[in-house]
């Protein structure tokens, strides 16, 4: 009982935290800025000096003065991309959560996904070769041999 | 060759994670290396009344240390910043990043002045158009204004003599 109340705690912080936290900036939303606006963009956005913790959760000085700006960037009327855009031309695309499509993040987007299909052809390929093996065709004196095998009288292996 | 095929995978392997060990996650490029300076008007820490702009950058190469009393490395640092101050290759320039004007100033009576000027960016707004994450950082400006290098963290003498001292003469012998 009191284990199952510790991780029905342990999920309800987890879900509650990021938001928690972000809330203590106290900015006043209305009209176009929201505050789910506003929290979807910040969640999606590294601090960089905790780099394990999004804009969102971090209560690093650097979040907050970023958090800032987002919220000041936002209320002068730029729309999501342009304020990522904003950190991104500052701080490089190691803000974003989500790498960008280009030819230098090939190799992370589509990387797991070859990864994935050459283990998959190799294994098929292999179980493929292993069943046909099973399929050896016998002449008939191989099939006389291992009847006369079999049908061997042998004291010891007549236990059972 | 099929025999040694999971031990090139495991070699492979093991090179990549070999070079990400090298790599350290904290450094992280800056996308403003190659591109003009961000605009921005200071106060100077030490005179208030005056301002520095861009524009000062012009002409000459120069350092840009970013900088803060409650930065534990950039004391550390100030005395690598004093000897090349010293030597006198190079101008320093001084961003004293979210700080108190008092204290700043007492930290470089204190310590000594290694810089020409320091701009006061009290707010941390003209830091985050750097792309300024932690402090200390040091940024190579050239003659144009065009940032060319990113020291993150302390400049050490290593530094300076390996990485900064060669560009610097490098830029200097461009024009």
């Amino acid at each position: 009982m009191r284990q199952s109340l510790i991780i029905a705690f342990i999920v309800f912080s987890l879900f509650t935290c990021q938001q928690a936290i972000a809330g203590f900036d106290n900015f006043d939303f209305s009209g176009d800025v929201t505050e789910k606006r506003f929290q979807n963009l910040v969640s999606k956005l590294r601090c960089l000096v905790c780099q394990n913790e999004s804009l969102a959760g971090s209560q690093a000085e650097l979040a907050k003065d970023l958090r800032r700006e987002v919220y000041d960037l936002m209320k002068s009327g730029k729309s999501d991309s342009e304020v990522i855009d904003f950190l991104v031309d500052r701080y490089g695309d190691f803000v974003l959560y989500q790498p960008p499509v280009r030819p230098s993040t090939w190799l992370l987007w589509i990387g797991p996904f070859a990864l994935f299909v050459i283990t998959a052809v190799m294994l098929i390929r292999k179980l493929s070769r292993r069943s046909k093996m099973q399929e050896v065709t016998l002449s008939d004196s191989e099939k006389a041999r291992i009847q006369q095998l079999l049908h061997q009288d042998s004291p010891k292996d007549n236990r059972e | 060759m099929k025999r040694f095929l999971p031990v090139i995978i495991f070699l492979l392997l093991a090179g990549l994670l070999a070079v990400g060990l090298t790599l350290d996650p904290k450094k992280v490029p800056s996308p403003l290396i190659g591109k003009a300076a961000p605009a921005f008007e200071l106060p100077l820490l030490k005179q208030p009344e005056n301002k520095i702009d861009s524009k000062t950058f012009k002409g000459k190469v120069s350092l840009l240390n970013v900088w803060a009393t409650w930065c534990v490395s950039c004391r550390a640092e100030h005395q690598v910043l004093t000897a090349i101050a010293n030597t006198g290759k190079v101008d320093i320039y001084g961003l004293n990043y979210k700080d108190e004007r008092e204290a700043a100033k007492k930290w470089l009576q204190i310590y000594g002045d290694p810089y020409v000027v320091s701009a006061f960016d009290a707010d941390g707004r003209v830091g985050i158009n750097w792309g300024v994450y932690g402090t200390p950082e040091t940024f190579v400006i050239d003659q144009q204004g065009i940032i060319r290098h990113k020291v993150i963290g302390p400049v050490t003498t290593e530094i300076w003599q390996e990485e900064l001292l060669p560009l610097i003469t490098e830029l200097e012998q461009q024009g």
